[in-house]
């Protein structure tokens, strides 16, 4: 179908759904690169005009990828439920944004929404709003997921512990997970991208975590960041794993690229919730994410990397994730050059997947050859905070040492929790009070060297002194006065 | 002491596992100011973060490496890529791919008359300009031994806004048999001066990064130059005797776990 506007001057017309959705974007270099963006500000502003028109069942209509050569197109269609649409159905993109933010939309009429929604319709609309947009009708939905504690209740922030050392050393990641709990941050998850992707390597840190959490009694939950084959041969294996993870994308081409279809997701879900770690009810997968990854991969069929991103939110949706975790500027200034639009990219996929209804987190992050700064993320953080998102990364000094990038520290954590009174899961912020490591979820309290996480920690480089790191074995073991745990 | 009384004696918190510092590079026990980074660990940042995007924006100046590498006895061969702008180059990964229209003639031109080589090594800023230090230090020892061990090596061509698989187009026009690139690695927060090593056997354009092999973290604190050096000989030699590189040549020399490749 061909799609038309005249603004007065010119007359505009886009061939496909797919070139109306690209050139109708907000501006990102990823975008540029794949020769997809509008020619110029006009024409950009026409597209959006045009895709303000377009009812949503076209979105039903013209799948931007044919169903007979991708599954995750084939996914979206299957899973749509029209009683769960009707309520919007008769709406065009535009309408369907001012219906979002009428005083009568609130979180539970969203939540009997999602299951209607595909991810192009939630892309299309979002492409219309302004930032205050994505931020207020994201904050209208909570989604709650359940491990060893309850992520993303009303007045919550959670952290993942980011702990990732760059030769996997037990010794260096045990300090900074130490670092971090003292830092009252780990709820999300304790999850460390391993730097080799083997079994073995695998294997050892899962171990190390599970001690850790099972002596001090965390209500945590670990996961090792390997590719899903490494996991399941873990798991046959008899290594103890909380959460399964995987990057996922928004096309069959770019997910085969990352060695997965979503067969091997849903046997990698089922040995998960076979080992019988998870309370009944809850949740085991980890998802990463993030625009450009389709395009990094040669496999973006033409689509721009916003409304590909959506699409990765339909292939997590289906495995009712823990946590959805979007990377947002990791990639690189290729796919989005600066604050700007790392910022806008953020905001947007928090908004798109919490209206499909997933628990969605953040990376607000940057690489050095991004024009961005502490002071871009610091603007991402607050409005990401007040839009409502589950999670954030809390990295030693927001600096990994591991993947060259800086995220969000512990420290940042508190600065917004500070802001905005926001807790920690409920289970971990009761857990923390007993450490004595942090006051009715909000401050921190004076630490000790004698402090039961502490001292075992100091103790063991005691008396290793002189050994080099890598040589240490794990964990200590049981840690003197960690009764009171 | 009542430290709104006597602001003189306030003091941040400060985190009492300092000594767990030795275990990793990362930046834990920074202490805190409330809950908030104190001013000594923000200003430390912003000096880290100053030198990694100096390191990417900081304009390479391939008159001065060349004479460096002239020194060392090598001729060389000036090429820029067909990312002309430095904004350019970040924005457009396939233009720092591929040479620019009068560097390919120019290289093209070299190559009338002058036979198959075993080896082009290629020199580039990449993400870091500063990383180009490790290489005289890298090359005062691989040049050496590529002589002794009776390798033909065509002059070292300095390329301006460089991608790793530029190496496939330039090996291809003066017909190497191995490709050499070596040029600043993405920088990290601690780590803005990280060369990188990529080889591939029968550099054609169009190979992929799976038909690559990489030596990462070239620097003083990481995999020290005259290191990385004697590796890459070891591996050359392997790859030209197995003609091919990439997943099927294994690095069977014992070293530490190096961080994912990144260009």
């Amino acid at each position: 179908m061909i799609y038309r506007t005249w603004n007065g001057r010119h007359g505009y017309s886009f061939p496909d759904l797919a070139t109306l959705l690209a050139k109708a974007s907000p501006p990102r270099s990823g975008d540029d690169l794949a020769g997809l963006s509008a020619a110029n500000a006009a024409e950009r502003a026409a597209a959006q005009v045009c895709l303000a028109e377009v009812p949503l069942t076209q979105f039903l209509e013209e799948p931007l990828i044919p169903p007979e050569v991708d599954e995750v197109t084939r996914l979206i269609l299957e899973r749509h439920q029209p009683a769960a649409f009707q309520a919007v159905a008769g709406l065009t993109v535009g309408q369907f944004r001012d219906w979002l933010l009428r005083y009568e939309t609130n979180g539970p009429v969203l939540a009997g929404l999602a299951p209607g929604l595909t991810p192009e319709m939630t892309a299309a609309v979002s492409k219309l709003m302004r930032q205050q947009d994505l931020i207020l009708v994201a904050s209208k939905v909570r989604k709650i997921t359940r491990f060893r504690n309850t992520l993303g209740g009303p007045g919550t922030l959670a952290v993942r512990l980011q702990p990732n050392h760059p030769a996997d050393d037990p010794r260096g990641i045990a300090a900074s997970i130490v670092d971090g709990l003292m830092y009252g941050c780990g709820d999300a998850v304790i999850g460390i991208n391993p730097a080799t992707d083997s079994p073995a390597s695998y294997h050892e840190l899962a171990s190390l975590m599970d001690r850790l959490i099972t002596e001090y009694r965390i209500p945590t939950q670990s996961c090792v960041l390997a590719h899903v084959t490494t996991a399941l041969r873990a798991m046959e294996e008899g290594a103890p794993v909380d959460l399964v993870f995987q990057s996922i994308a928004g096309t069959q081409s770019a997910n085969s690229s990352f060695g997965i279809t979503l067969a091997l997701l849903k046997e990698a879900r089922e040995a998960a919730l076979g080992l019988g770690r998870v309370p009944a009810g809850g949740q085991v997968m980890y998802f990463e994410t993030g625009q450009g990854s389709c395009l990094s991969a040669g496999a973006h069929h033409g689509i721009d990397q916003q409304t590909l991103e959506a699409r990765a939110y339909a292939v997590a949706r289906e495995f009712d994730p823990l946590l959805v975790n979007t990377v947002v500027g990791f990639i690189g200034p290729e796919y989005l050059f600066d604050g700007k639009q790392i910022i806008r990219a953020g905001l947007e996929d928090h908004f798109c997947g919490k209206l499909l209804g997933l628990p969605m987190g953040c990376d607000v992050c940057y690489t050095n050859h991004a024009e961005a700064d502490q002071d871009d993320m610091d603007s991402l953080l607050t409005l990401l905070g007040t839009a409502g998102c589950n999670f954030i990364m809390g990295v030693p000094g927001a600096a990994d040492v591991m993947l060259g990038y800086q995220s969000t520290s512990f420290h940042d954590s508190h600065y917004l929790r500070q802001l905005l009174g926001l807790r920690p899961a409920p289970e971990f912020a009761a857990w923390l009070e007993t450490m004595g490591i942090m006051q009715d979820g909000l401050r921190l309290l004076p630490a000790q060297a004698g402090h039961a996480l502490v001292a075992p920690q100091l103790q063991a480089l005691a008396l290793a002194d002189g050994v080099p790191a890598s040589a240490g074995s794990s964990f200590p073991q049981k840690a003197p006065g960690s009764e009171t745990a | 002491m009542n430290t709104l009384s006597n602001p003189g004696n306030f003091t941040p918190q400060s985190d009492p596992w300092q000594e767990l510092r030795a275990l990793t590079e990362a930046r834990i026990a920074l202490g805190r100011t409330g809950g908030s980074v104190t001013t000594a660990e923000v200003l430390d940042f912003r000096m880290a973060h100053a030198a990694a995007r100096d390191a990417v924006l900081t304009p390479f100046d391939p008159g001065a490496l060349a004479q460096e590498i002239h020194h060392l006895g090598a001729p060389t061969l000036p090429v820029t890529s067909a990312a002309l702008t430095r904004a350019h180059y970040l924005q457009r990964p396939d233009q720092g791919r591929r040479l620019s229209p009068a560097s390919r003639a120019a290289l093209t031109d070299f190559a009338l008359g002058q036979p198959p080589v075993d080896l082009v090594i290629i020199v580039a800023d990449g993400l870091s300009t500063q990383a180009l230090s490790q290489v005289p230090p890298l090359l005062a020892v691989l040049w050496p031994a590529l002589q002794e061990a009776g390798w033909s090596v065509a002059p070292v061509v300095v390329a301006s806004q460089g991608r790793v698989a530029l190496q496939d187009e330039i090996g291809e026009i003066l017909r190497a048999r191995l490709s050499l690139m070596l040029l600043g690695e993405r920088p990290g927060l601690d780590s803005a001066d990280s060369l990188g090593a990529y080889f591939t056997w029968a550099p054609r354009v169009g190979r992929t990064d799976a038909e690559r092999n990489c030596l990462s973290n070239i620097r003083a604190a990481g995999l020290p130059p005259d290191a990385a050096a004697a590796r890459l000989m070891d591996l050359l030699t392997r790859a030209r005797r197995l003609e091919l590189s990439g997943t099927a040549l294994k690095d069977e020399t014992p070293a530490p776990v190096l961080p994912t490749p990144k260009e």
